[in-house]
């Protein structure tokens, strides 16, 4: 029995219900058959005359009768509970929300949910039913085999225990081996997926024919194995049934006996010998559905295994405040955030502010924790230690969704639904209207959805797989316009798998986008770095670098100076890579002047500077985006990208150029800061 | 199946039905043997009864043992052989299919369904058979009428019933299918797309949404337990009435109370195998599904021919001439795979390894997160035994004996090529229209071009995975038809698009490549692709490929580069090998890269220019004709997709 699906059960009240007619309707059925037997008896003795045949029949009838509702009901109760659990699941899912989520395995939640539940079917429709028949039929049996014939009751009343305490025994000594061999057996099902999904690269390398004969072998081998265990495994079936028809030759031997001395009328003796089998079948039948609803326990284990599971609730906050409206500020804290199951923390003591409308570009390595941050600023995840607040308000006090609703978020792989083109760009804003959808798929520079067979209403493949990569991220940017109210624009790396020219068109949408917004874009692709007013570098959880970058700070609005000073405290690094951060964050805010500094400051910290300096800029392009820059702002500009991405820094103060005197030194001082 | 399994399978079946001949015996004999005493017969008549009861009560248990025994052995076996066809089946290159990895896995589930077919039904039904059979013959002998009697309920309840359950279950699985992957859809919105649903607070809806399809799935379960309901009752109804029938007849007849009590205790023993057939009915609907796609599988055409007899391998150097060739995809294709295995890879993984894992009876979990990498890799037998030298095989130019045997069966999934066609069904534009190209020993050319320009069809065709519709491919003047493709593979291979990573330890991962090459070989091949550093922080031995997710897709881009450098092919294909790469990664990998193929004869498919400056000559791709080619400074001179591209790409790094 499992605790907690009992539990389920019993606090749904028409699972309930049904459960409970099932089970009536089974037990029922077990109970008719001992009238049928008494009947048949009787028939056959002779005791009672053919016209009992029609009472046979009738009570066959009712059993008929009963078999079908214990199905219907059986039935009903399982499509109930699946349903019950798949509710509690899904809801707990969504409070789960995207941050917890990635700690399980995604696809194993689909199948669970999905598939997986219907294992429970056999523990619903078969186990229950039958443990409820095991518990009355077989007593309701003796007593009846008592009142009839003492001498059998007793035989029965002595082996029927042995079919459990055999049963169990022969279960226990071979649990462990079964249950290892049937690991195994999934094992080796996991080896043929696996050989089978990397065929392709076995071809390449001419090993696909060498790999049937391993195949071979190792089904081979596994075979050998799993046979030395069934062995034994099936020898629990063979006690059983052992127990079950010895027990008949030993009810039927005597019994024949005491009918030849004459001390037995035929009909005792028959209904003995119709009954006694019916005493060990139900408890034989509950040991086969057992093992068949194994499946489906392992399902429930798992289901409640993620609903009961360890993370703590979602903590339900009181009054939540309203988030404000406009471009807020945002500031991190000393920010820790630890993902369970894995060593090191994802973020640690971060602290930094953004400042209204300042559009910052989060750089560094994979798996630095950048798009933990975007997490964090989306609510997703929530910090281990220290806080996020939005304009001043902690987010854990502010309405969650209040504040997501002024977000435009672009995850680093979006996922498209499996509905039409335009209901994708419209998820968050229902209501848009057909022209504001098109009008964001435009900004978005998603111009080929007119190309699709029904333009935006196509519907898209599972998973939106009818698409491209660069197709999928413009439908997901357009999504973002099609928010106009938000005033956060938070965006995972929209460029990163896109060629050229579409990364030209995505650059330029993104610039419209975070026009007025505070922005917060994870970029490894300069183009997309230009965009921003600060660049944030973020190394092994932890900010490395902070560069503003005063010329396009100068661009953003008038504000700037308050916010972006405002970091000095925090300290743009880390507080553990950077002792001296209060001192170089007010520093370099001063941009140019920092940029001719940064010698001097690299001094102070010179191997993290040397990398910034270094790897924010791929340096190896600099010379040649110093030939051909002029070029292509006047020639080839693939549309406004050039022009977005460009003009600023034609606005850059000259003397800025000239107190470098190299162009090239300049753009990477700017960039790294130091 | 072969004869053994054949006669395994009949052991198998004879001890089923000894087993079900046994318990319709014992009850026989002990209706006998009471009805007869109750005559009050010298004990001597009763003797045969009381040692037949005995008797049959022992081996009813013993057989139902070595059925179940020898059953399994030949389930297992079958399964093992239906695995290994299939395995055979997708050897040679497959036509592009629609489903991807899912298809896969469904694939490797339905093996099961054989194992299912013999256990679950066949050896049922050939035991029912028997013991019903018996069940008339005691009929015929006692009194004929009743077996006839017998032998309508035996029908009914044994063959009409499952031929209804299996026709119902057939039906309603086109009906719940639809049902059932509407809610798998449903659920797949709600957990891989929670990021966006929740940023943008649309999951109520999308909730409500699983919601729904989950309420209509279920009310067409409920409507289908009906059916499983119905076949219970009718089970029973007829088992009961016949049993009347045959007690009515027997008395009407005057057979005595032996006769009847006999004939009445058999039939009614008889039903016992035969009532679950219906339940075998509703699994067999399923099963037959399974071996169906299956068959499908194996008889599906490969995507080229094999020679009859192939030419013998052309020794280095080696120079490779494409001339006009024109490939063109089966028509109807709706895919557009530019994306990697990581992103439908680990989701489309998953459930089938969920599913075999929820099978035992417990600790699926620890199944997940251990399994898999050990078993697969055996004793380390899997990726890395003793492979046939395929140097050998290059040599006399013969493929392995079972080549023959297999080459003219399957097709199956196989994503190289497909991101070049990047949209549905627009089909007929050839993938390649008119290309030429030679690769003289030592040269380096680039193919570049935007997607679904035919980049990875053309190295596609250069391995021999895509049959040319005109226009011909030479090695040292052989045609490419002329050899077998798994010798052109030997020659022409490298980076492949999508490349794999089994569930096995990093050097068997890098060792499939180069079985018998020496550790210094695999250090070097991994120092080469700037790999060395990844490796000596994870270590040789550690379990890779949970599903990938333990290998980022530098690592991974990495690793593939590693195993092409390793098997060291005559000519190097490298398709995207900075694919999926953040820039910095990217624009290092590329520059180790065009370092280490310098002299080596590559074909280079990038969407990358930088550093293009180094090869020998640039191929621009479009719609599947060469629009442009040259050397790279020649190139960026004349106005083209090339500049536009180079310019683009200075404009975004700078």
């Amino acid at each position: 029995m499992h605790k907690d699906l009992l539990r389920l059960m019993r606090a749904e009240r028409s699972v309930r219900r049904h459960l409970a007619v099932t089970m009536v309707a089974a037990v029922l059925a077990g109970l008719l058959v001992l009238v049928q037997a008494e009947l048949l008896a009787g028939v056959l003795s002779g005791r009672f005359t053919a016209a009992a045949l029609g009472a046979l029949a009738a009570v066959v009838g009712v059993r008929a009768l009963l078999a079908w509702t214990q199905g219907v009901f059986a039935g009903r109760t399982a499509t109930g509970v699946k349903s019950a659990l798949r509710h509690r699941l899904l809801g707990r899912l969504r409070d789960l929300g995207p941050g917890r989520l990635t700690a399980h395995r995604s696809g194993e939640l689909v199948t669970l949910t999905g598939r997986g539940l219907d294992g429970l079917d056999a523990y619903l429709t078969g186990y229950l039913p039958s443990i409820a028949v095991a518990g009355v039929v077989p007593l309701a049996v003796l007593v009846r085999l008592f009142a009839a014939d003492l001498g059998s009751a007793v035989i029965v009343l002595i082996t029927l225990p042995l079919i459990p305490v055999f049963g169990a025994l022969v279960g226990m000594t071979t649990k462990a081996v079964t249950e290892r061999q049937f690991r195994a057996l999934s094992r080796l099902g996991g080896h043929f997926l696996d050989v089978v999904r990397g065929l392709p690269t076995l071809r390449a390398f001419g090993r696909a024919r060498y790999q049937a004969g391993v195949i071979e072998q190792i089904a081979d081998a596994h075979r050998s194995a799993t046979m030395r265990t069934l062995r034994v495994a099936f020898l629990s079936s063979l006690v059983l049934e052992l127990c079950a028809s010895l027990s008949l030759a030993l009810v039927a031997v005597p019994i024949g006996l005491r009918l030849l001395g004459g001390s037995l009328d035929l009909t005792t003796a028959l209904l003995v010998l119709l009954l006694a089998p019916e005493a060990y079948l139900p408890l034989r039948a509950m040991g086969t559905r057992f093992h068949a609803s194994m499946e489906g326990v392992a399902a429930a284990d798992a289901a409640f295994a993620v609903l009961d599971g360890s993370e703590s609730e979602p903590v339900r906050r009181p009054a939540p405040a309203v988030p404000p409206a406009g471009a807020p500020e945002i500031r991190l804290e000393n920010v820790t955030v630890r993902y369970p199951g894995r060593d090191g923390a994802a973020l640690e003591n971060v602290s930094l502010t953004i400042g209204p409308r300042e559009r910052v570009a989060l750089v560094g390595e994979s798996g630095g924790g950048k798009s933990t941050l975007l997490h964090l600023i989306l609510g997703f995840v929530e910090p281990s230690e220290g806080r996020v607040l939005v304009d001043g308000t902690d987010l854990r006090e502010l309405d969650l969704e209040g504040w997501r609703a002024r977000l435009a978020f672009v995850a680093q792989r979006p996922h498209l639904f499996a509905t039409s083109v335009a209901g994708n760009i419209r998820l968050g804003s229902p209501s848009a209207t057909l022209d504001e959808v098109r009008r964001a798929a435009a900004a978005a520079h998603a111009d080929f959805v007119d190309g699709l067979p029904q333009g935006f209403d196509t519907v898209l493949g599972e998973r939106g797989t009818n698409l491209s990569a660069g197709q999928r991220q413009r439908i997901a940017l357009a999504r973002a316009f099609c928010r106009p109210g938000a005033s956060v624009l938070l965006l995972d790396e929209p460029t990163a798998r896109l060629d050229g020219r579409s990364e030209a068109a995505v650059v330029a949408a993104t610039a419209g986008l975070a026009q007025d917004r505070t922005a917060v874009i994870v970029a490894h692709r300069p183009a997309m770095i230009d965009l921003a007013d600060r660049v944030i570098r973020v190394h092994e959880g932890r900010v490395v670098s902070d560069t503003v970058r005063r010329d396009r700070a100068s661009g953003a609005a008038g504000d700037d100076n308050s916010p972006t000073t405002a970091t000095g405290p925090a300290g743009p690094t880390g507080s553990g890579s950077g002792d001296s951060a209060g001192s170089e964050g007010s520093g370099h805010s001063i941009g140019s002047a920092s940029a001719a500094g940064s010698g001097g400051a690299a001094g102070a910290r010179p191997s993290t500077t040397a990398d910034a300096a270094a790897d924010a800029l791929p340096s190896t392009t600099a010379g040649a985006g110093a030939d051909a820059r002029p070029g292509s702002t006047e020639g080839t500009a693939p549309g406004s990208a050039a022009g977005a991405a460009v003009n600023p820094r034609s606005e850059r103060p000259d003397g800025d150029l000239a107190s470098e005197g190299d162009a090239a030194r300049a753009r990477s001082g700017e960039r790294s800061g130091r | 199946m072969n004869r053994r399994m054949g006669t395994r399978l009949v052991w198998a079946v004879l001890a089923g039905a000894a087993a079900d001949l046994a318990g319709l015996g014992l009850i026989a004999a002990a209706a006998w043997l009471i009805t007869r005493a109750a005559q009050q017969p010298p004990l001597a008549a009763l003797s045969v009864a009381i040692v037949a009861t005995r008797a049959f009560a022992t081996s009813k248990g013993v057989f139902r043992y070595a059925e179940r025994l020898t059953g399994h052995d030949v389930a297992l076996r079958a399964q093992a052989s239906t695995r290994e066809r299939l395995y055979h089946a997708l050897i040679p290159p497959q036509q592009p299919r629609h489903g991807g990895a899912d298809l896969l896995s469904r694939m490797v589930d339905d093996t099961e369904a054989v194992q299912d077919l013999l256990v679950r039904c066949l050896l049922p039904a050939a035991a029912a058979a028997t013991a019903g059979l018996a069940a008339v013959v005691i009929g015929l002998a006692v009194l004929p009428v009743t077996a006839l009697v017998l032998v309508a309920g035996l029908v009914l309840a044994g063959v009409v019933l499952p031929a209804g359950t299996a026709a119902a279950a057939r039906r309603w699985s086109a009906r719940i299918a639809p049902a059932r992957a509407a809610l798998a859809g449903r659920v797949a919105d709600l957990v891989h797309g929670s990021a966006d649903l929740a940023a943008y607070g649309a999951d109520e809806e999308a909730l409500a949404k699983a919601l729904a399809a989950d309420e209509s799935l279920a009310a067409l379960e409920r409507r289908q337990a009906r059916v499983h309901a119905a076949a219970l009752a009718g089970g029973t109804l007829i088992q009961g009435l016949t049993v009347a029938a045959v007690v009515l007849l027997a008395q009407g007849a005057g057979a005595g109370s032996v006769a009847t009590a006999v004939l009445a205790l058999t039939a009614l023993v008889s039903f016992e195998p035969v009532l679950p057939l219906a339940a075998a009915g509703e699994r067999l609907a399923g099963i037959m599904a399974a071996l169906r796609r299956l068959r499908d599988v194996r008889s599906a055409a490969p995507a080229v021919a094999e020679p009859a007899t192939p030419a013998p391998l052309p020794g280095s150097p080696l120079t490779v001439e494409i001339a006009d060739l024109v490939v063109r995809h089966p028509s109807g294709r709706e895919v557009a795979l530019s994306d990697t295995v990581h992103d439908s890879g680990d989701e489309v993984r998953s459930p089938a390894v969920a599913r075999s894992g929820a099978r035992p009876a417990a600790g699926s979990d620890t199944l997940h997160a251990g399994g898999h990498g050990s078993a697969l890799n055996g004793d380390g037998r899997v990726l890395n035994g003793d492979r046939p030298a395929r140097h050998d095989a290059a040599g006399d130019g013969t493929a392995p004996p079972t080549t023959t045997a297999h080459a003219t069966a399957g097709r199956a999934v196989e994503r190289s090529g497909a991101a070049d066609q990047t949209r549905g069904g627009v089909p007929a534009r050839p993938a390649l229209d008119g290309v030429s190209l030679t690769l003289t020993p030592g040269k380096r050319v680039a193919i570049i071009g935007p997607s679904g320009a035919g980049k990875s069809t053309l190295l596609a065709a250069l391995m021999r995975l895509v049959e040319p519709e005109s226009g011909h491919i030479r090695v040292n003047g052989t045609d490419l038809r002329d050899l077998a493709g798994d010798d052109v593979r030997t020659l022409m291979t490298g980076l492949t698009q999508d490349p794999y990573i089994f569930r096995a330890t990093l050097r068997d991962n890098l060792r499939l490549a180069g079985p018998e090459a020496g550790d210094e070989a695999i250090e070097r091949a991994v120092r080469e692709a700037r790999l060395d550093g990844w490796v000596e922080r994870t270590g040789w031995d550690t379990e890779l490929g949970e599903d990938g997710r333990t290998v980022s897709g530098g690592q991974l881009q990495r690793l593939a580069l590693a195993r092409a450098l390793l098997y060291d092919p005559p000519v190097l294909l490298l398709d995207e090998p900075a694919e999926a790469l953040d820039e910095e990664t990217a624009d290092r990998l590329m520059a180790d890269l065009l370092d280490v193929t310098r002299d080596r004869t590559t074909l280079l498919v990038t969407h990358r220019l930088k550093g293009l400056e180094g090869v020998d000559e640039v191929v621009v791709l479009e719609e599947g004709r060469v629009v442009q080619r040259g050397r790279h400074d020649e190139l960026v001179a004349v106005p083209g997709y090339y500049r536009d591209l180079w310019e683009s790409e200075v404009l975004t790094r700078r």
